[in-house]
């Protein structure tokens, strides 16, 4: 498919993505001018004053096109909490989650790839089936439950690591890590589980093929025909799965930053829903969706540049 | 050429040919996995049905006098910060997340399959339409676009069931949907439309019999993703709401005394991890029993 094409998909979805995401304000109950008004809701004046300002006085596809030009000029809204815009609330926890997501995601290839080249390669031995077991454990696991269990044993125990806060990597890198590593582990343990079994699956159709059998057969090192043939052509779909697992990985997020107290854009959208702040929530699922979509383009076009029999001459 | 004998019934073979359902059947009880994973999920139903029988003590009823006991003979997985019997709120725990589980999938299930259904056998605009809102939908991670839907609904387990259900609903559509087009191709299906059965006879008698096998495994698959959705929006304060038990309240609690009362962490996080784990087994015993070209 022609990347104009592929982008030009991508239209209809996004066009989508906002009516989702402005439809949700529809289900609040209640006037969200008389959450707003506080303790000033028995003025009709204010009330009035905020529906204006608001646009809450007009009629659904009119404060639907006047919602989404402002999101397509970057402005999310306003928090109602905190009276910040809530693009600079993202723009302040993304870096933050971010940190925690690429750090997930190396502990995840790390465990995941090696994990299920092993278990392709002693496939049905004891190897595949401890493989197999720990990773269908890591996708039964609930990743907060798991933090709670590696707080209690790492932090309360074994007082090795801190149980929760952040520090950022700017200010001290060592200590930014110390606060980071366990979240990371147990957001990147699910990642690692469906790793694992796509890179068995993978490496197991790829180790049928014939290119295998004539590297063998021309006497290379085993190492060799699983590192240098198999893998590299075995990696090319797990690299989408990188993208698609981004939904996993901001979904952990809120848990994650929940148990270890962490600041990101998880406590934000937790701390947005406790405190009614819904133009937060609105905002946070609008960008993880346009995340979402943006990194599954970008899958796609690596995936063209890193398989070559897709590449066009 | 001589006439056949016909064989008595008394001496016929005894293996007759059996039913596609038989050999599925037949294949799952080979794997010893997805069998153990059944057999755990009938326990934990039993515990939820039976749990006013069984269940030492009252799950809600606050003691002040046993407050953060120590798991013992009395109190088998010990007390909670009121004094509550952890072993009767795990036991209670397993109603909240069965109902929520299987209410979910449900609606789920009851959203994407005839949405699914028509996308793939209507096709053209309708089906474009369809995708176009189920990638919209899957472009929101689930979580969030759980915890967005229970947050405008408002926090209680059964405005949590509506929104995993809801946000489940685009994979049952994609799956009965794929199910719809490669059942919708085949001859016996064309041979029914040849004999001048209707769109919607075709649709209902003739296809929808015939995707349930990859919808059950979905079903299945998606039981245990619910089930640990439930959970955590539970343990964010968005599910059940105290002081009725579940496991991910319970969980939410006991972080606040992880070094004073650890057990409390412990006993509602296994019982969600052998839950989930359970449902994960079947899925995938029920996959490979009901798709033998996908071994």
């Amino acid at each position: 498919m022609k990347l104009s094409s592929r982008i030009a998909q991508i239209v209809p979805t996004l066009i989508l993505v906002s009516i989702l995401v402005f439809c949700l304000q529809q289900l609040m109950p209640g006037d969200p001018a008389l959450v707003l008004a506080g303790e000033e809701r028995g003025d009709p004046k204010v009330l009035a004053q905020i529906r204006e300002e608001l646009w809450l006085d007009r009629s659904l596809p009119v404060q639907y096109l006047h919602w989404v030009s402002n999101v397509a000029q970057g402005n999310l809204g306003y928090s109602w909490r905190t009276r910040q815009p809530v693009s600079q609330l993202i723009e302040q926890k993304l870096p933050v989650t971010a940190q925690l997501g690429v750090m997930a995601f190396v502990i995840a290839i790390l465990i995941g790839v090696p994990t299920g080249v092993v278990a392709a390669i002693k496939r049905n031995g004891p190897w595949d089936y401890v493989a197999n077991a720990v990773g269908l454990a890591g996708l039964s696991m609930p990743n907060f439950w798991l933090g709670i269990m590696l707080i209690l044993l790492i932090s309360v125990h074994l007082g090795w690591l801190p149980p929760s806060g952040y520090v950022p990597l700017t200010q001290d890198v060592w200590q930014s890590l110390a606060t980071t590593i366990m979240p990371a582990f147990v957001l990147g343990n699910a990642i690692a589980a469906i790793l694992m079994r796509h890179t068995r699956s993978a490496m197991l159709s790829v180790l049928d093929q014939d290119y295998v059998r004539t590297a063998r057969a021309k006497g290379l090192s085993e190492t060799r025909v699983i590192l240098h043939h198999a893998l590299r052509n075995a990696l090319i779909p797990v690299v989408t799965l990188g993208a698609l697992e981004l939904g996993t990985l901001l979904s952990g997020a809120v848990l994650t930053e929940q148990v270890f107290s962490i600041p990101g854009f998880g406590k934000m959208v937790v701390d947005a829903v406790f405190n009614r702040d819904y133009p937060v929530v609105q905002g946070v699922v609008l960008v993880t969706a346009f995340l979402f979509i943006l990194l599954n383009l970008l899958a796609d076009i690596l995936y063209v540049l890193i398989n070559p029999r897709l590449r066009r001459a | 050429m001589t006439r056949q004998q016909r064989t008595p019934p008394a001496e016929r073979p005894t293996h007759t040919p059996r039913t596609p359902t038989q050999l599925a059947i037949n294949r799952f009880v080979r794997r010893p996995a997805a069998v153990a994973g059944l057999a755990v999920i009938v326990l934990f139903v039993a515990v939820a049905i039976l749990a006013p029988l069984i269940a030492p003590y009252d799950p809600i009823a606050t003691s002040w006098s046993a407050i953060r006991k120590t798991p013992s003979a009395a109190h088998w997985m010990g007390t909670d910060e009121n004094g509550r019997d952890v072993f009767s709120r795990v036991l209670f725990g397993a109603r909240a997340s069965l109902l929520a589980g299987v209410v979910s999938v449900l609606i789920a299930a009851g959203i994407g399959v005839p949405a699914g259904l028509l996308a793939g056998f209507a096709g053209g605009w309708i089906d474009a339409l369809l995708s176009r809102v189920v990638d919209a939908m899957l472009a929101c991670p689930f979580l969030i676009l759980a915890i967005a839907l229970t947050a405008f609904l408002g926090p209680d387990l059964a405005n949590a069931m509506i929104a995993i259900g809801v946000s489940t609903a685009p994979r049952f559509m994609r799956v009965a949907r794929a199910a719809t087009l490669e059942v919708g191709s085949a001859d016996y299906i064309q041979a029914a439309r040849s004999l001048g059965a209707t769109g919607i006879r075709v649709a209902v008698r003739h296809i929808a019999p015939n995707i349930v096998p990859p919808v059950l495994v979905q079903a299945s698959l998606s039981l245990a993703a619910a089930i640990i959705a439930e959970a955590s929006l539970s343990f964010l304060g968005l599910g059940q709401q105290p002081p009725s038990p579940s496991w991910g309240s319970m969980l939410n609690a006991a972080q606040r005394f992880l070094t004073q009362a650890p057990w409390l962490a412990v006993f509602p996080g296994v019982a969600i991890f052998l839950c989930v784990l359970s449902f994960n087994l079947v899925g995938d015993g029920l996959r490979d029993a009901l798709d033998p070209r996908g071994r």
